[in-house]
């Protein structure tokens, strides 16, 4: 039997009166991308943060199986978490700018993550950065070119190179399409999915699109008013929603 | 044969000879003294106390001599006399509703226990030049009212006692420790708000008006109403501890600004106004004012406000309202940099020759 | 020889201008750098009666260590008739009455701003730099509450995304002073404004180092022979400058130097930064050919 790679149990956060999340308990096991869909203010954005060690949840464990046993993510030193998060973890966030360092080129912002782990070759760490602008489809040429000259689509893939270069073993993703339009969406979601499958990474990735959640995960967890409402493998819950919401979720959503 | 600059030390002689001359003016003009400066200049004395952290009229109107009226350099002078001074300890906290007042008004009570007191306002003044000031004419007494008796309550203090407005405090009420001392202790962030207070009580008088007016237009608006603002006498006492009670040192002026400020509050807890407070020594109502309005909008995580604007911004807000070390930073770019510079001259030649582009020089 | 003796001080202040217990808090900081170096101590620094920025922090470091029998030098840019080496040693003479010199070799003490010494520093000397912005992650992160965290935790990555943007945009480490260092392996430390040339000299040295920020209110150090390496990649390594020319007045090949403007044409010519140098190595010229 094998171990989860992230354990969840009774977790509880409120934001004076309100609460955003409230008993949340999952497994996630290695090589399984969970969605958690939504609609917004249902505290899918607070979980996400919470399991990633951003924001202190005001109960409940989160244990992460690293390579070296159980951590707990809210028990441990703050260096440790830091660690965590510039090594076997990564964070993608709905807005580029929030995940990127925009006054540094994109070689630089791809390149932080092995430099914060000691890499001292220049060469070795543009080659590497040129390897991962190729695997996120951005012309090589671009490397020494800030950010805020790239598109949003483009922004968006150069987060995505920047933080798995590291190969984290689990991924957070926040609506990680959220701000582009129908066709960027369409083509970073087919990058996304094939670096998750040809990488084996295990991810967890928050969006109030089911879309989304159908294309990228295997399983799915639907969240209400801070709970989770129903869960289970993607395609059971999409084709045979049990909950009320889920079943309005669905039927509104997919028969586009 | 190249012979390096030498003689700097002549040239300080002479440099500060020449500004000694320079201050002093026209010979065939009368010398202003100290203590005209301390009596016809007394707001500038006042804020030379203020933002020199020192209640000494004497020596900050000696200083805005010195100075040639640069303000900075009095504050400057002062500071500096300050650090030689031994400390005998902490007074007393000031008892500002003793105050004997001089001035009080509050913009949000029509009338009030104490009343309104006007003072002496530049307010409601029409500002036309008087060419008549610079004559010599006599001027005509003020009119006086004898000393009243009636007590003058703390308006935000009326307040607090219907529990429309936060109490008064610097910490969270856990905290019982002695306030801090920002002239002792080096500062490290986060501050609580005791410290931040001492170094907005220093900060620069123009620094603060910015950051104050920039809430009022919108970064990090808290709706201030001039709850009140009080100017006068207030007795100073400390504890010596040979004799275990207080004994009165004399009185100082001080102007002290309490804003009330946008309410907070919840389904569960009842809404109740908070607070910015100001004060500074002598009469300096525009700096108490913009100290009261920072001091709020620097409040805004104890609130659970979002920081979007520079003046919630504790460390962009302290770590640059200390004019003394502003100027000084500032100004010392003065100072050679010979050595830094030809580093960056080295390194852009040797760049723009890698380049080509600097055909000229390469060819010499 | 060229000491300028002891004389008599203005007894109007304590000896060196600071009273015994500013002293003490400033020695208490002092040695709580020399027991982590490279670490910013805070220090609850004191108004001094030069600006902030000219020196307060280097001012208020000698005015702790500084004893009667003291020798100081004081330099700026190399220079010990620059205007502010002058002002500062003339603080000195006034508030502590101690001896002066320009000779480094003579010198128990010296204050320095924007240089080191070009001669070998010996273990009976102590430099004290004057440093204007202690925090060598600063320009990269402008909290305070975030730079402290880095250096607690040996976050040190975005130091070298500095010097890759650096490489990547202009083909070199385009910083030329206040060049990073790591110190004992362990903490990032800003050199203070020195051209990086003079960074070597740090490495290993035989006297005690003193950085002493005023306005920023942080002290550091560096003990006797400690280990100071400065950062680079392996395949861009650290290098120091070099001139074409050598010194035209002693013609010295390996010290900094001052490039002069000596005339309207463009015409410009190099001479050593460090004065004393430059003198005493032309003065043993001129003894020789006697």
């Amino acid at each position: 039997m094998t171990t989860p790679l992230l354990s969840v149990s009774g977790l509880h956060k409120s934001f004076g009166r309100t609460v955003a999340c409230d008993d949340i308990s999952f497994d996630l096991w290695p090589g399984e991308v969970l969605g958690i869909v939504g609609e917004s203010g249902s505290g899918k954005t607070t979980l996400l943060r919470s399991i990633a060690g951003l924001i202190e949840p005001d109960a409940g464990e989160i244990s992460y199986y690293s390579g070296e046993g159980a951590l707990d993510v809210h028990d441990m030193s703050e260096p440790e978490l830091r660690r965590l998060q510039r090594t076997e973890w990564a964070f993608v966030h709905q807005h580029p700018r929030d995940g990127l360092r925009l006054n540094v080129s994109a070689g630089a912002n791809i390149g932080e993550r092995l430099m914060a782990n000691d890499w001292r070759h220049y060469d070795n760490i543009r080659s590497e950065a040129l390897k991962w602008l190729a695997a996120v489809e951005i012309d090589e040429a671009r490397i020494d070119d800030l950010p805020r000259t790239f598109s949003g689509g483009m922004q968006q893939r150069l987060q995505i190179a920047r933080n798995l270069i590291t190969s984290p073993r689990l991924v957070f993703m926040d609506e990680p399409t959220g701000g582009l339009d129908v066709s960027v969406q369409a083509r970073l979601l087919d990058l996304i999915r094939s670096l998750v499958r040809d990488l084996g990474l295990s991810a967890i990735v928050v969006t109030h699109d089911l879309a989304v959640a159908r294309l990228l995960s295997t399983r799915l967890m639907v969240m209400k008013d801070a709970r989770v409402i129903e869960q289970g493998l993607t395609d059971q819950v999409l084709e045979d929603p049990q909950a009320a919401y889920s079943q309005l979720l669905v039927s509104s959503v997919l028969q586009v | 044969m190249y012979v390096a600059v030498k003689g700097g030390e002549r040239a300080i002689d002479n440099a500060h000879r020449l500004l000694a001359e320079k201050r002093r003016g026209d010979p065939d003009v009368a010398e202003i003294s100290a203590e005209q400066i301390s009596q016809q200049l007394t707001l500038g004395v006042d804020r030379v106390m203020s933002e020199g952290s020192l209640y000494d009229r004497g020596l900050a109107a000696l200083a805005i001599k010195q100075a040639r009226g640069d303000m900075i350099e009095a504050v400057f002078l002062v500071r500096a006399s300050r650090t030689t001074l031994a400390r005998f300890g902490y007074s007393e906290p000031l008892d500002t509703g003793a105050m004997e007042i001089t001035r009080r008004i509050s913009a949000t009570f029509k009338d009030l226990p104490g009343g309104q007191v006007l003072g002496p306002t530049f307010d409601y003044t029409h500002r036309l030049l008087d060419r008549a000031l610079d004559t010599g004419a006599e001027v005509e007494p003020a009119a006086t009212a004898p000393v009243s008796d009636d007590a003058t309550p703390h308006v935000l203090g009326l307040l607090d006692k219907q529990g429309l407005i936060e109490p008064a405090s610097c910490r969270p009420d856990e905290d019982q420790s002695e306030p801090g001392d920002m002239t002792r202790d080096p500062l490290t962030f986060p501050v609580d708000r005791d410290v931040r207070l001492q170094m907005l009580a220093r900060g620069d008088e123009g620094f603060l008006l910015a950051l104050g007016y920039s809430t009022q237009r919108g970064y990090a608006r808290n709706h201030p109403f001039a709850g009140e603002i009080r100017v006068g006498m207030v007795e100073v006492s400390f504890v010596p501890e040979e004799l275990g009670f207080a004994v009165c040192l004399g009185e100082i002026e001080i102007t002290e600004c309490e804003m009330v400020n946008q309410f907070t509050g919840s389904k569960s807890t009842p809404p109740q106004f908070t607070r910015g407070y100001g004060i500074s020594f002598g009469h300096c109502e525009r700096k108490a004012m913009s100290m009261a309005q920072v001091d709020r909008a620097l409040r805004a995580d104890e609130l659970g406000e979002d920081r979007t604007a520079p003046a919630q911004d504790e460390e962009f807000v302290l770590s640059h309202c200390d004019n003394v070390q502003a100027t000084g930073f500032v100004e010392h770019l003065k100072l050679p940099h010979y050595v830094d510079f030809q580093s960056e001259l080295e390194l852009v030649r040797r760049m723009r020759r890698e380049q080509g582009a600097d055909r000229q020089e390469a060819a010499e | 020889m060229t000491i300028e003796p002891a004389a008599a001080r203005d007894t109007g202040y304590n000896f060196a201008y600071l009273n015994e217990q500013t002293k003490k808090m400033i020695r208490r900081a002092l040695l709580k750098a020399v027991a982590i170096p490279g670490y910013q101590v805070p220090f609850a620094s004191r108004e001094m009666p030069m600006p902030y920025g000219w020196g307060t922090g280097g001012v208020q470091v000698t005015a702790s260590v500084l004893t009667p029998e003291d020798v100081l030098k004081v330099i700026d840019q190399g220079a010990d008739d620059t205007t502010n080496a002058v002002s500062i040693r003339k603080f000195f003479k006034r508030t502590a009455g101690v001896a002066t010199t320009e000779a480094t070799a003579e010198a128990s003490v010296i204050q320095t701003r924007h240089r080191i010494p070009e001669q070998k520093l010996t273990s009976d000397q102590i430099l004290v730099y004057q440093v204007p912005i202690p925090e060598p992650l600063r320009f990269l992160e402008p909290r305070e509450t975030e730079t402290r965290k880095m250096h607690a935790f040996e976050d040190y990555g975005l130091m070298h995304v500095k010097l890759y943007e650096d490489i990547s945009q202009h083909g070199h480490i385009a910083t030329t002073y206040a060049y990073p260092v790591k110190v004992e392996g362990r903490y990032v430390m800003d050199p203070s404004p020195t051209p990086k040339f003079d960074n070597p000299k740090m490495d290993n040295c035989a006297a005690l180092q003193l950085f002493g920020a005023g306005r920023e209110k942080r002290i550091y150090a560096l003990p006797p022979f400690t280990s100071v390496v400065s950062l680079d990649f392996e395949d861009h390594p650290f290098e120091v400058q070099a001139w074409e020319h050598p010194c035209e007045l002693c013609g010295a090949r390996d010290t900094y130097l001052d490039e002069v403007i000596v005339d309207d044409e463009g015409g410009r010519m190099f001479v050593c930064s460090d004065t004393d140098y430059c003198a005493s190595r032309r003065q043993a010229v001129s003894e020789a050919a006697e």
